[in-house]
């Protein structure tokens, strides 16, 4: 027989990670005072190939409810997930359209091959409105179980429109074959009780939990632009809610505008089937390979399983790219104390975590028996989600703050009051840079002292976000309202606070340093929704492994990985399992970075779920559709030009004396070799100087490179050549604004 | 726990046995009628694939479908299993098997039905400690 290995060398969490506050009082508060406002039968039913055919549209302003059909030319041109939310909001708003008119939508559709349980990460939902942020389009891939249990009671989507004359909660209750609409007034407003108590409520016993999942923000989404919104799964073993977030772009900003408290799904009793794949064998080959994949090399290639996405904060450090200080440095003497192992002992491991079945990658880590120090729940026992990498770079390194108690207590707020935490994180380093810099101080704050590391300040910024009050209302409004501000009203250099305010179209950056690399600064600049690392992560195949050293070779990394990882979101797949883990012999492959085995997994998958056969072409043609589609989009919203590609020069280059000094050696290296200026001699600010000129000149380069290779103008207008190539041509709306734009 | 065991010693797989353990195993136990259903797997006498009952796979099942049963068998409750084959990708054994049509897998619970089959005795059933939960 085949002997088991040694048990890897790992300490449990001493933490009970069943032990935590419990709601009960708000929880018989919340059921004493429940009262139906409209119920509604509907006629449950299960996908057939991924799909079931039909949408939910839901008129908030009026509680009326209307089923759609999901026509052939919708799956054939959008497929469905992301491509399906953008086309439906193209529908229902103007180019005058605002986030706060009721015409806007939030659309939340799980895609054809959400709701797959043999292969990882196949549980996501998309989720689309226009940004109060961007005032375009954005789009968020979350994990919980709303959008398989929404597909798996009858529906390939929800759209919400208008806006409730009160708070409102939705119910659908898949089992049942009933929608209800309750008045959410008296519920409780923060993420953390609220899903509980709608969980315990809404599952008929405690078996049935499972089988409801709760959307939801928070307080601070209604006094902020950059509300997000929860996604919840019942956690068995813990014996609690968790969730995961749609974070980007202030969603749950919109949610609570349009006084919706929460969505609630009751599905039916989960099986393996029943997406009804033309193909359950080919999956379940699929997922089983990977499963194998990920016990065999997981733990010696990324750790997700242990560690989840903080694996990555010291090799982040160890290459410079981890954000310290606003991103002014790369890495920091202190990583040691936020980085992946103090995590991994922190997090409970002796259960299951995963945000759908079946997903052995299992990164949606818990760290149990966090004690409050803070806020209205001071002294509550609570279990956050992770930390994952983006939270410990964002909420820690980025603002200084080194304590991962701390770190842990700003997730957990930001994850109850609804705001998204790399957004959040951003503008707090933002916000501690103006202080460091004099832009401001005491009297400009309300008395918050923001200076680096000061956690207790940053957490009361964040409960007056929650309130409504003082400089949190402020900070609030994002980085680009803030700059503007503080701008106008004369607190600073405004070349200065431009530059150092990370946000493109008015989305703050995401967690890397994009400064050594080109094709990660137009990874960062050059996306549809703002400054995301979903689109393009190019940092290691750019600037460590130099794969892609012309600016063709850039523009065609830019060109094909958007489009690819388009495609996880137009089929409700998550993006880790394609290449947080690789085959042994991946390396070996003609093109390692785009994990070819796991590229025809997706195609099998594909196949297998739809009956539909595509290859590598046709799948880049699918995203292809999406996301010219988008970027059209952009353009009819007045973004989406060359104009709204421009990154802040932080993310570009050196823009103070300490940051230029911090890394002299490489830059008058590189002005010498890279520039032919010999820097010697030469005073600080005009080495600044010249290599700013010199990586902008760049910047414009690598625009004109990637335009003309996704078939742009040189204003960054899709061609009509290339709206015909796609098909996309057969939309006469979208055919006018490409041409209004000289495309 | 109770665990099947084989003695490879005594094993005449390859060596004119007709593996009727496996044959017992797949008719009586799950009433399929071709031995390589089986819930072990004989391999020529050499080698053999048996769930010992380590429970590694406890650990991972999101729904808790897997238990051990009062004899400390690992059993799957077919009601709570989503068919995600987690525990089959994850085993280090190779022990669960799965049949195409079948949408929960199966395994060897140690019920002892191939080692009364088993014409050498090759086969046994022992109590044997119940290890300690493991990270997986």
């Amino acid at each position: 027989m085949t002997q088991t290995s040694a048990a890897p060398a790992i300490t449990p969490c001493a933490v009970d990670y069943t032990k935590r506050t419990e709601y009960l009082d708000e929880l018989a508060a919340f059921r004493a005072t429940r009262k139906l406002l409209k119920e509604i039968p509907f006629s449950p039913s299960l996908p057939q190939k991924g799909y079931n055919d039909r949408i939910l549209h839901v008129d908030l302003s009026s509680l009326a409810f209307q089923e759609k059909p999901v026509t052939r030319q919708m799956k054939d041109l959008f497929v469905g997930g992301r491509g399906f939310g953008l086309w439906y909001l193209w529908n229902a708003v103007t180019p005058a359209t605002r986030w706060n008119d009721p015409e806007n939508e939030i659309i939340i559709c799980p895609g054809p091959m959400s709701g797959l349980t043999q292969y990882p990460g196949s549980g996501k939902s998309l989720v689309v409105a226009l940004s109060p942020q961007t005032d375009i389009p954005i789009d968020s891939n979350v994990g919980g179980y709303f959008g398989p249990l929404l597909k798996f009671s009858g529906y390939d989507a929800i759209e919400l429109q208008g806006k409730a004359d009160r708070d409102v909660i939705l119910v659908i209750d898949g089992q049942k074959g009933i929608i209800r609409v309750e008045d959410g007034t008296q519920a409780p407003a923060d993420a953390h009780i609220l899903a509980e108590v709608l969980t315990r409520t809404y599952a008929e016993d405690e078996a049935d939990r499972p089988n409801v999942s709760v959307v939801c923000a928070g307080a601070a989404a209604e006094h902020s632009l950059i509300g997000m919104l929860n996604f919840t799964w019942w956690d068995k073993r813990r014996g609690c809610v968790r969730l995961k977030q749609a974070g980007r772009g202030g969603i749950g900003t919109v949610f609570r505008d349009k006084r919706v408290r929460a969505l609630v799904c009751r599905g039916p009793v989960v099986k393996g089937d029943m997406n009804h794949p033309v193909d359950l064998e080919t999956i379940a080959r699929a997922g089983i390979r990977l499963h194998q994949e990920i016990r065999t090399n997981d733990a010696a290639q990324c750790n997700m399983r242990r560690a989840g996405t903080a694996h990555l904060v010291e090799i982040m450090d160890a290459y410079d790219l981890l954000p310290v200080h606003n991103y002014q440095f790369g890495s920091s003497p202190e990583v040691a104390r936020i980085a992946s192992n103090v995590w991994q002992a922190r997090c409970s491991q002796m259960t299951v975590d995963g945000c759908w079945y079946g997903c052995s990658m299992a990164c949606a880590k818990g760290a149990d028996g966090l004690v409050l120090k803070t806020g209205p729940y001071k002294g509550h026992m609570v279990t956050v989600d992770g930390p994952e990498y983006e939270n410990a770079a964002g909420l820690g390194s980025n603002g200084g703050v080194f304590d991962p108690e701390a770190i842990l207590e700003l997730n957990f707020y930001c994850d109850t009051y609804g705001v998204c935490t790399i957004t959040y994180g951003t503008l707090v380093a933002f916000v501690m840079e103006c202080y460091q810099r004099g832009i401001l101080d005491q009297e400009r704050t309300g008395g918050l002292e923001l200076t680096w590391g000061n956690w207790e300040a940053d957490l009361e910024m964040l409960h007056q976000m929650a309130r409504g009050e003082g400089f949190g209302l402020i900070a609030g409004q994002g980085v680009k309202k803030m700059k503007e501000i503080f701008i106008a009203n004369g607190w600073g250099d405004p070349q200065l606070i431009r530059d150092i305010g990370m946000e493109v179209k008015g989305l703050e950056y995401s967690q890397y340093i994009s400064k050594e690399s080109l094709a990660q600064q137009g990874g960062f600049a050059l996306t549809n929704k703002g400054p995301q690392h979903d689109e393009a992560w190019l940092i290691f195949m750019d600037m460590v492994n130099k794969q892609i050293p012309t600016f063709e070779d850039k523009a065609e990394a830019l060109y094909y990985f958007p489009l690819f990882r388009t495609w996880f979101g137009l089929n409700g797949f998550c993006k880790l399992p394609w290449n947080d883990v690789e085959p042994s012999d991946n390396a070996s492959t003609s093109e390692p970075a785009k994990v070819p085995e796991h590229v025809q997994n997706y195609l099998d998958l594909f196949c297998a779920t739809t009956g539909i056969k595509i290859d590598r072409e046709t799948l880049i043609l699918q995203s292809a559709r999406v996301y010219n589609f988008q970027r059209v989009f952009n353009i009819r919203m007045g973004k989406g030009l060359r104009a709204n590609d421009i990154p802040p020069y932080r993310s570009v280059g050196p823009v103070t004396r300490e940051e230029y000094e911090s890394r002299v050696e490489r830059y008058d290296k590189q002005m010498l070799e890279e520039i032919g200026v010999d820097p010697a001699g030469m005073p600080v600010d005009e080495k600044i100087a010249i290599t700013r000129k010199h990586r902008m000149d760049r910047y414009a380069m690598l625009c004109d490179a990637v335009y003309a290779r996704r078939g742009w103008t040189a204003d960054g207008v899709p061609t009509m050549a290339r709206l015909k190539a796609l098909g996309l041509d057969v939309l006469p709306e979208v055919v006018a604004v490409v041409q209004a734009h000289g495309g | 726990m109770r665990q099947l065991r084989i003695d490879l010693s005594r094993c005449e797989a390859g060596r004119g046995c007709a593996e009727v353990c496996e044959q017992a195993c797949a008719s009586k136990v799950f009433k399929l009628d071709d031995k390589r259903f089986a819930a072990l797997r004989i391999l020529q006498g050499t080698d053999a694939v048996i769930c010992d009952q380590c429970g590694d796979c406890l650990t991972i099942c999101p729904t808790e479908a897997l238990k051990r049963n009062k004899l400390g068998v690992v059993v799957i409750d077919k009601m709570l299993c989503v068919g995600c084959y987690l525990c089959v990708g994850i085993c280090e054994k190779g022990a669960f098997e799965r049949l195409e049509g079948w949408l929960e897998p199966y395994k060897c619970t140690a019920c002892g039905i191939c080692v009364k089959a088993c014409p050498h005795a090759a086969l046994a059933v022992a109590d044997v400690p119940t290890p300690a939960p493991r990270i997986i």
